[in-house]
């Protein structure tokens, strides 16, 4: 007897010494992962929250399941083990109503999944009631162009949205396939180049919400990032008011800020892509640059908007992100820091 | 209970008499012999995916690594996917078809021998054509799951999309043939007596998985061909510019890809259907419900694709309906589960080995199944597609769920196969080391993605949260890594010094285990009379005393010649006209000189 017992204990010892090293680990990495400024069970939106509660029913009911299955399982293979000298097993070759029971048993629990996946599917489809802010959203590699249509407001890469209104987003692409994703705010809606996408969601709180592009879209992707920055009503506006306007240089360093302006509009070719509506820079290959000095980063993403880093950029592009499509224009170091310098101006 | 003893009938007659050397691989027409070139080349491929694997997780140790660049990061995750999936597991998988089903069946070798080397041929091509694209200038860097217009030559310029085409085009060719040719064996060569409700659960799920191969990869192959339309001839069909659609390659893709799924992980399911009964000493619980979920996940398998396509704005109505279907899938998966179960229930379980990999599979396959339920709700794959929560989540089912099955299989029917053991103390230490590694390697990612982690991306910036999953993950492969090498070493070892084992090592219930280990060249000196579903346990093999009359195919190089003339083919595509004429001359007459091939006695 006693025997047995130990050859018994064997097993059930080792398999939860090794779940509970590797849980272990797991939680001790998540514990110093910081705050997750980008995570999806942060939900600050209407259409974010509804997915997560979605998300937490599911989740635990996945854990139920998986406690019953896995204890099973665990209960099986403790209890029959081969034993010495222990009987043939008999030969069991099915039992109809249990068969038929675990057969129903999940059919049922797929119905307190799949009921409220509906509703939610059909709840955050709805198109929105009532006043909404619209906004054109286009993807490019690897960028996003921002117009709203109704405020004569056009940018790039950061997001305005007044808190507690109802956002309208408008999604197309100008190339490939991109996605639109905040997970603080809403799943992803693809971008796709042909047709127009819809997404909307109503922010709960003022903040600044980083997000990235979420479909491999060739070499940069990596580093397309978007940042919805929420302001109280009357922040916004203050906002979109500036940016509608033509460009106006700021006062300051204006040596540097003339010489930056005239390599920006001569030699240094940057008109041939960017527009800065006020002036004669009209292309269009390249983001919207009129007020890009009021811009939080630089790259859709990759670099905060300081002086440094915007000289960095423009001497340098495919350094700071590579791949992308901004054309190296020889700049030396001190015409990289006097263009800096104009756009830094350009708030 | 004594009719379970297995009564392992004498084979005396003949025993393996291959003739020996290289040209006798590269004619063999011997089910048994492209089963193990099946199964070796897998293996090497799944050597080459794991590196890739390793060097991207060394990339994402740490955020802002610059260990690799972009396009070397990009390629590395494109042929990753396609390598495991496309070269590794599906001819693991087919190395198991082949040495299996003729031997589970009771017959002396496949339908149509030659056609099963030219399938091999053309598997092997293909892979080599697409991976030789590292040499000749870049491998894709689009993914496997290539989204149009991203593949098109003005986003992907250079040569690395049209290997991807020409290469899958070529294994997937190989990949429709073998399957017709299983569907034909498994319909029509069965033993007196073996109904289709007494076959083993392996080759139901070869079944199933056969024509699930011939009705997936035509659509794949249409899309393929539409996009070497569009690359090399300036069509239009994902041009939306042009008026074209890059939305019509995501179905076309997918009514490939979801069945794909199901391809890879119904084999290992049959796999571990084999090994619980025989390692608890107790007949599956349930035949003919295991079947019949078997088929239906084969069926229902076709009907959920848009299920990857939640985010692409198709609207409400169709997200319903390929969720609910997509949910319905888990409910026999399920029932096979708890099926797997309840033949331990009540066993007396032996922990060999496979027995341990095949009790992992069901660790694994639940936890990867229940994940797979979370993003069969389109509200909750919105935010998690695309992230690492898939990522985990297709690990959890192609790692743990089809590898585990098909690592399960290797360590069952090894002594089968070369007449020795492989090592028990070096196995355990493979199972143990592989479902620590997999699982630091997988669970965190579940974590990385919920708190927004994209996927395919090389980089990541420090401060998001990600760095600890990310560098859990890099420990993990590494342990992973090292699983494979002592699994690597246990092969060879076994392979040269292994414990000798007899006709029927575990007392299994099916016929390959009633032929000598390994079997001769004929299979069975005489063919059985199949009287119940576990002829071997319940006396129910019968052989008839009377001689017959054995008949073998003769080796043929017909099959490479004509494989060779289609890689020809394909590669003229790449350099000119003259080789594309060299490529179909060699098949034509390749096809010619099979057709009038002669039957020497």
């Amino acid at each position: 007897m006693a025997e047995r017992t130990e050859g018994y204990s064997r097993v059930p010892v080792q398999r939860p010494t090794l779940w509970i090293t590797a849980l272990s680990l797991v939680v001790l990495t998540a514990a110093c992962g910081g705050d997750f400024p980008q995570s999806s069970l942060r939900p600050q939106s209407d259409v974010a929250r509804s997915i997560d509660d979605l998300f937490r029913g599911i989740f635990w009911l996945a854990v139920g399941v998986f406690v019953v299955v896995e204890g099973a399982l665990l209960v099986a293979i403790v209890r029959f083990r081969e034993r010495p000298g222990a009987e043939r097993p008999k030969p069991v070759h099915g039992n109809t109503a249990l068969e038929v029971a675990w057969t129903i048993v999940p059919a049922v629990i797929l119905i307190f999944i799949g009921v409220p996946t509906m509703l939610t599917l059909w709840k955050i489809d709805r198109p929105p009631q009532g006043e909404v802010l619209r906004v054109e959203v286009v993807g490019h590699q690897w960028w996003w162009e921002l117009n709203y249509p109704d405020l004569g407001v056009t940018t790039a890469n950061e997001l305005h949205v007044p808190v507690g209104h109802t956002v309208d987003l408008r999604l197309r692409s100008e190339d490939v396939v991109h996605s639109f994703w905040v997970p603080r705010l809403a799943g992803k809606r693809d971008l796709v180049p042909g047709r127009e996408n819809q997404l909307w969601f109503t922010v709960d709180s003022a903040g600044v919400y980083p997000g990235q592009c979420a479909e491999f879209c060739g070499i940069a992707h990596a580093l397309m990032g978007v940042r919805v920055i929420a302001e109280e009503p009357d922040v916004f506006e203050r906002w979109a008011e500036l940016q509608s306007r033509d460009a106006v240089e700021e006062p300051g360093e204006e040596a540097l800020v003339a010489a930056g302006r005239s390599i920006f509009f001569g030699a240094g070719g940057c008109i041939s892509c960017h527009t800065i509506r006020g002036t004669p820079a009209a292309g269009v290959l390249g983001p919207d640059l009129t007020h890009v000095g009021s811009r939080s980063t630089i790259g859709a993403g990759v670099l905060r908007n300081t002086l440094v880093n915007m000289a960095r950029w423009v001497k340098d592009p495919q350094e700071v992100k590579h791949g992308n499509l901004m054309l190296d224009m020889g700049l030396s170091d001190e015409h990289a820091r006097d263009v800096a310098a104009y756009l830094g101006s350009l708030k | 209970m004594a009719t379970i003893e297995a009564a392992v009938p004498d084979q005396g007659r003949g025993a393996s008499t291959y003739a020996g050397g290289v040209w006798s691989w590269i004619t063999t027409v011997d089910h048994k012999r492209i089963g193990i070139l099946y199964f070796v080349s897998g293996l090497v491929f799944f050597l080459v995916g794991g590196v890739e694997a390793m060097l991207m997780r060394l990339q994402l140790a740490a955020p802002g690594n610059t260990l690799l660049d972009p396009a070397t990061y990009n390629q590395l995750f494109t042929m990753h996917g396609l390598t495991m999936i496309l070269l590794a597991v599906m001819p693991i998988g087919a190395g198991f078809f082949n040495y299996l089903v003729p031997l589970q069946i009771g017959a002396r070798d496949v339908a149509f021998p030659r056609l099963n080397a030219l399938s091999y041929w053309l598997f092997l091509f293909g892979a080599l054509l697409l991976n030789s694209s590292f040499l000749f200038g870049g491998a894709p860097q689009a993914g496997w799951f290539a989204y149009a217009n991203l593949t098109s030559s003005q986003y992907s310029p250079g040569h690395g999309m049209d290997f991807y085409i020409l290469g899958l085009a070529l294994a997937g060719t190989g990949s429709i043939v073998a399957a017709l040719n299983f569907i034909v064996t498994i319909l029509n060569l069965r033993a007196p007596g073996l109904s289709l409700m007494r076959v083993p659960l392996f080759t139901w799920m070869t079944l199933v998985v056969s024509f699930q191969i011939i009705l997936a990869f035509p659509p794949f192959t249409i899309a393929i061909v539409f996009l070497l339309f569009d690359r090399m001839f300036g069509t239009l069909f994902f041009e939306p510019l042009g008026g074209g659609d890059p939305i019509l390659w995501q179905h076309l893709f997918w009514i490939f890809g979801h069945p794909e799924v199901y391809i890879v992980v119904l084999p290992a399911f049959g796999i571990i259907s084999e090994v619980i009964p025989t390692f608890s000493r107790k007949p599956l619980f349930g035949y003919p419900v295991v079947v019949y979920s078997g088929v239906l996940i084969g069926f229902l398998g076709f009907g959920v694709w848009a299920h990857h396509m939640f985010s692409v704005g198709l609207g409400p109505l169709a997200n319903s309906v390929f969720a609910g279907l997509t949910m319905l899938i888990a409910i026999p998966t399920g029932v096979k589960i708890f099926h797997w179960i309840a033949t331990m229930w009540g066993g007396a379980i032996r922990f060999r080995t496979a027995m341990l990999f095949a009790v992992g599979l069901i660790v694994m396959f639940t936890i990867g199944g229940l994940t797979g339920v979370m993003h069969a709700s389109p509200p909750a794959d919105l935010q998690q597609t695309d992230t690492y929560f898939v990522v985990a989540h297709l690990h959890y089912v192609l790692f743990g769920g089809t590898m585990l099955g098909l690592f399960s299989g290797m360590y069952y029917w090894f002594p089968k196969v070369t007449g020795r053991f492989l090592d028990e103390r070096l196995g355990k230490a493979h199972f143990w080391l592989t479902f620590i590694g997999i699982n630091l390697t997988f669970f965190p990612m579940h974590f990385a993605g919920l708190h927004g982690m994209p996927r395919r991306t090389y980089t990541y910036p420090a401060g998001l949260g990600f760095e600890g999953y990310n560098l859990t993950s890099t420990v993990g492969a590494g342990i992973t890594l090292l699983a494979v090498l002592v699994f690597l070493y246990n092969l060879v070892r076994s392979l040269r010094s292994g414990e000798r084992a007899g006709a029927s090592p575990w007392g299994g219930a099916t016929l390959e285990w009633s032929t000598s280990s390994p079997p001769p060249v004929h299979n069975f000196d005489w063919t059985p009379q199949v009287r119940s579903r576990d002829p071997l346990w319940h006396d129910g093999v019968e052989l008839p005393a009377a001689e017959e009359e054995i008949h073998m195919p003769n080796p043929s190089y017909w099959p490479v010649v004509v494989a060779a003339g289609a890689l020809t083919l394909a590669a003229g595509a790449l350099i000119g006209l003259p080789v594309v004429l060299l490529g179909v001359a060699v098949m034509v007459g390749g096809i010619y000189g099979w057709a009038f091939e002669p039957i020497h006695g």
